[in-house]
């Protein structure tokens, strides 16, 4: 038998008329990690999709061998019976039931007729500790955090005895200590002899586990690279990913100092109605004219609760201290109040509260500034069709045309209209919420290059983000946050990932 | 033929769009050829028409309330009620009138933005919010009507609404001269915004169909209104429902296309919280639409007493299904974000259509509901199949 559990061979695969994949060749050895990268929209995730039977036999053309045999699999559980289970970035959690309940759902230890729950929890406690995860199985799925959750999808995949598993993108919604976990735990399976596929953009979590890793690039597989050969390097990896060698991966910006505040918080608290506690608490910030704020620290630790907060008090949250904008102080009661003032907020969660997935291109853009496209209530279509044609033009968004639906973009250019829709309504601070998450090399470059250009027209911006590198690389001042608080101020010649990391850990 | 090729990938690219109209026109068709032309006899088509009325401004509402995400199920009795108002208002207090439509407009708007309220700023569910609202006014038509019984309208210029036609003018060899100069005017205007909008479009350097298929284009639905005009001007020319349809649809057609508010409205339905996020008050978008509701249901309970000449104890029932039908039927999409006007007035039509057709037939009532269910399933399906493989 071959040493290769799954060879796939001349995959290509194409959405009306355009190549999604174009003659891939990938190549599994059987118990290793074999990381799949490549820029958004590269065509990794079509690639698992043909591989699990999202895309069934027929609707792809080449060979897919997996353990010696030319596989056919005309759905998802054909690939699940063969072992093969792929664990989504979005995960498919039932929120509402208890851990075990969803660890076998769809695959249920049955006595006769009936559900066995008695064996169930044993069972569902026998992979909880597999997967190092100590929670009462009888907990709802609903009260645990997003580390878990994912570590739950794994137990629920090796309930069904997988033999290939494939994650997407694990760790994009982890913080560092989940993240370290779940490699540690991929690393263990590795020992038990799973073989694991994982697509993901954080290449030092490449570099540290991957036995070898495959780079594909507009639908092409670039080359295979093998960790005991060394060849698993940043700069190789990136290399091949976008075809050029980036050499600053932060590009540089004129700097410009202004004095005037644009936004300044003193004391300022927030109490979260709903959760019956402080999101923020005591807070005191300063954003100046044309500068780059990090907001760093973990997830939870208030940062996109300071944002929406800002933002016109978006979750209605009772609201204590002052907030002033160019020294004025100013209450601000609903989210087009906070246009109004000039505050724009793009959101982490792109999908979930950002994009209206199932308009096109041209009506996303204009959303948050219809008035700009408009007069007296009236919409210029013409008008808003230049608009949008402008920002997919300056941004690089890359779409068959204005009318294509946002749902069907990858997740770089929906980021991208993203931004579009928020430059848009001309705003004087910009807050980011995790810019670049789940975004490739080249689509983080070009927006960097983008923010650079925003500062140096004099706007500003508060960026969030939980890739320290990000915060170092872009940012002239950092705060970092923790449970609510802001735990320190750094400028940037004095700040480094200790530090930040220590505040954040406080 | 490259003509041909145009006309192939327009209709492949819209093919939800025109889904419908194909529908209605084989549904008439079949009709015609079984009754030998009666169906499509000027009367008929009048009369068809008229009846569809006060479902076809329900559709219209109820249509925009499932585009943001809620229904309402109050809407049937509602009308009913407003309707007996209306009466009550005409034939007891003696109220001429020009007084009794708008208050019994304001009243629905009234009662809409109440259903707005409980759901807006309580957070109570539609469904159950209106089905407390279906209960209550029920009970409530009941309560007006109890010692009187049907209330007889006598009231020439209440019942022209729903039975009555717009003024003459001159018959020119049998045909109605006003009702033609408004078909005339329907074409008129529809040729020159689409040339205005072409012309808008080309100085903007955006893509056009190509000229032979935009000519085409305007023919064929010119060649449509003046069918219509033509076969209405043979019996008694258009009726004040019909104008009350075109207006409405009008209004609509332009608040939901061209308008701010329109694109809010359809943003708060494809994803509340980024609307929200938008800059937009979702609250308010909610009120107007629940709002606009009411107001259409207070027009539909005016068009079936006006028509039916009396309002009666069970006036409105099954109303608000069958409008929620035609909305279906119309190609809008219980998810949210997606419907037209244009598809819930033609769902609206397709549904009369079905029963004036099989009236004439003299199908038993029991098959028609049987036949109207798979209608509404086929139209579904075929949405469905079509919004798979579409973009």
């Amino acid at each position: 038998m071959s040493e290769y559990i799954l060879e796939m061979k001349q995959i290509s695969k194409e959405f009306t008329g355009v190549k999604a994949l174009d003659n891939v060749n990938f190549k599994v050895k059987k118990g290793e990690i074999h990381c799949l990268v490549g820029e958004n929209g590269a065509g990794k995730s079509t690639l698992m999709k043909v591989l699990s039977g999202v895309y069934p036999y027929g609707t792809y053309e080449g060979d897919i061998v997996y353990e010696g045999k030319v596989q056919q699999f005309n759905k998802i559980t054909d690939s699940v019976n063969a072992g093969i289970v792929i664990i989504y970035q979005e995960l498919a959690l039932f929120p509402d039931l208890t851990v075990y309940e969803n660890i076998f759902a769809g695959n249920e230890i049955k006595q006769g007729a009936f559900i066995d729950w008695n064996e169930t929890i044993v069972e569902a406690k026998k992979l909880l500790e597999k997967v190092n995860l100590d929670v009462n199985p009888e907990t709802l799925v609903k009260d645990l955090g997003v580390g878990k959750r994912q570590l739950i999808e794994i137990a629920k995949a090796l309930s069904k005895d997988v033999k290939l598993l494939i994650l997407d993108e694990p760790t994009a919604a982890l913080n560092e200590d989940d993240s370290e976990n779940l490699l540690n735990l991929l690393d263990e399976l590795r020992k038990q002899g799973i073989t694991c596929i994982m697509i993901s953009h954080k290449l030092k979590e490449v570099i540290s586990i991957a036995d070898s890793a495959t780079v594909i690039r507009d639908g092409q597989t670039i080359r295979t690279l093998d960790a005991s050969k060394g060849e698993i390097t940043e700069n190789t990896i990136i290399k091949n990913m976008v075809g050029r060698e980036i050499q600053d991966i932060y590009p540089k910006r004129a700097k410009k100092s202004y004095e005037e505040k644009v936004l300044e918080l003193k004391n300022w608290s927030a109490y979260d109605q709903k959760l019956g506690r402080h999101v923020v608490k005591n807070a005191n910030l300063y954003v100046k004219k044309g500068e780059i704020i990090g907001l760093a620290g973990l997830m939870g630790s208030g940062r996109t609760e300071l944002a929406l907060s800002i933002f016109g008090n978006a979750k209605a949250y009772k609201l204590q201290g002052d907030l002033l904008l160019d020294g004025m102080p100013k209450a601000l009661k609903h989210t087009s109040e906070a246009i109004k003032a000039g505050i724009a907020y793009v959101t982490e969660d792109r999908k979930g509260d950002g994009l209206f997935l199932l308009q096109d291109i041209k009506s996303n853009i204009s959303a948050a500034n219809l008035q700009g496209i408009s007069a007296n209530g009236v919409i210029n279509d013409n008008e808003e069709i230049k608009v949008a044609d402008g920002y997919k033009t300056s941004l690089h968004i890359k779409a068959s045309s204005l009318e294509q639906l946002v749902g069907k973009l990858s997740g770089g250019n929906q980021q991208k209209v993203s931004l579009g829709k928020w430059l848009f309504v001309g705003p004087k601070l910009l807050i980011l919420d995790e810019p670049t998450r789940g975004i490739d090399v080249g689509a983080k470059f070009e927006i960097y290059t983008v923010m650079n250009k925003l500062i140096e027209e004099g706007m500003s911006i508060i960026m969030i983000s939980s890739e320290l590198g990000e915060v170092l690389g872009m940012s002239d001042r950092v705060y970092v946050m923790a449970e609510g608080e802001i735990k320190g101020e750094l400028p940037i010649e004095k700040a480094d990932q200790e530090k930040i990391m220590q505040l954040a850990t406080q | 033929m490259t003509l041909i090729n145009d006309v192939k990938t327009l209709i492949s690219k819209n093919i939800r769009d025109y889904g419908m109209y194909i529908a209605l026109f084989v549904i008439f068709l079949i009709f015609t050829i079984l009754t030998d032309g009666l169906f499509i006899s000027s009367r008929n088509i009048s009369n068809l028409l008229d009846s569809a009325g006060y479902i076809a401004v329900l559709a219209v509402g109820v249509m925009l309330v499932i585009v943001i995400r809620h229904i309402d199920l109050s809407i049937g009795f509602l009308a009913g009620f407003l309707g007996a108002i209306a009466a009550i208002l005409l034939m007891q207090h003696g109220l001429p009138v020009y007084i009794v439509i708008p208050v019994i407009l304001i009243l629905g708007t009234i009662a809409g933005l109440f259903t707005g309220f409980l759901v807006a700023k309580i957070g109570i569910p539609a469904f159950v919010a209106t089905l407390a609202g279906w209960l209550i006014y029920r009970g409530a038509i009941l309560q007006v009507t109890e010692k009187s019984g049907t209330i007889i309208v006598q009231n020439d210029a209440f019942n022209a609404i729903g039975n009555g036609y717009i003024p003459s003018i001159m018959q020119i060899s049998g045909l109605h001269l006003l009702s033609l100069l408004i078909g005339v005017l329907g074409i008129i205007f529809y040729n020159l915004s689409a040339i205005s909008n072409r012309r808008n479009k080309i100085k903007y350097n955006f893509e056009v169909v190509s000229k032979q298929i935009f000519i085409l284009q305007l023919v064929f639905v010119s060649a449509i209104i003046a069918a219509i005009t033509w076969i209405l001007a043979g019996y008694n020319g258009f009726s004040w429902t019909v104008m009350i349809i075109l207006l409405v649809v009008l209004v609509y057609h332009f608040l939901t296309t061209k308008t701010v508010m329109g694109r809010h409205i359809y943003a708060v339905g494809s994803n509340p919280e980024a609307a929200h996020l938008s800059g937009i008050n979702v609250n308010k978008i909610t009120f107007i639409v629940f709002g606009s509701m009411g107001l259409l249901s207070a027009l539909s309970g005016i068009l079936f007493t006006s028509r039916l000449q009396s309002a009666t104890t069970t006036a409105g029932t099954l109303f608000e299904l069958d409008a929620i039908a035609a909305a279906y039927v119309g190609g809008v999409s219980a998810a949210g974000g997606v419907g037209k006007v244009t598809g819930a007035i033609i769902g609206a039509i397709v549904m009369a259509s079905l029963t004036s057709g099989m009236n004439l037939l003299g199908v038993g009532i029991s098959y028609q509901y049987m036949i109207k269910g798979g209608v509404l399933a086929l139209a579904v399906i075929f949405d469905v199949m079509t919004r798979r493989k579409g973009h």
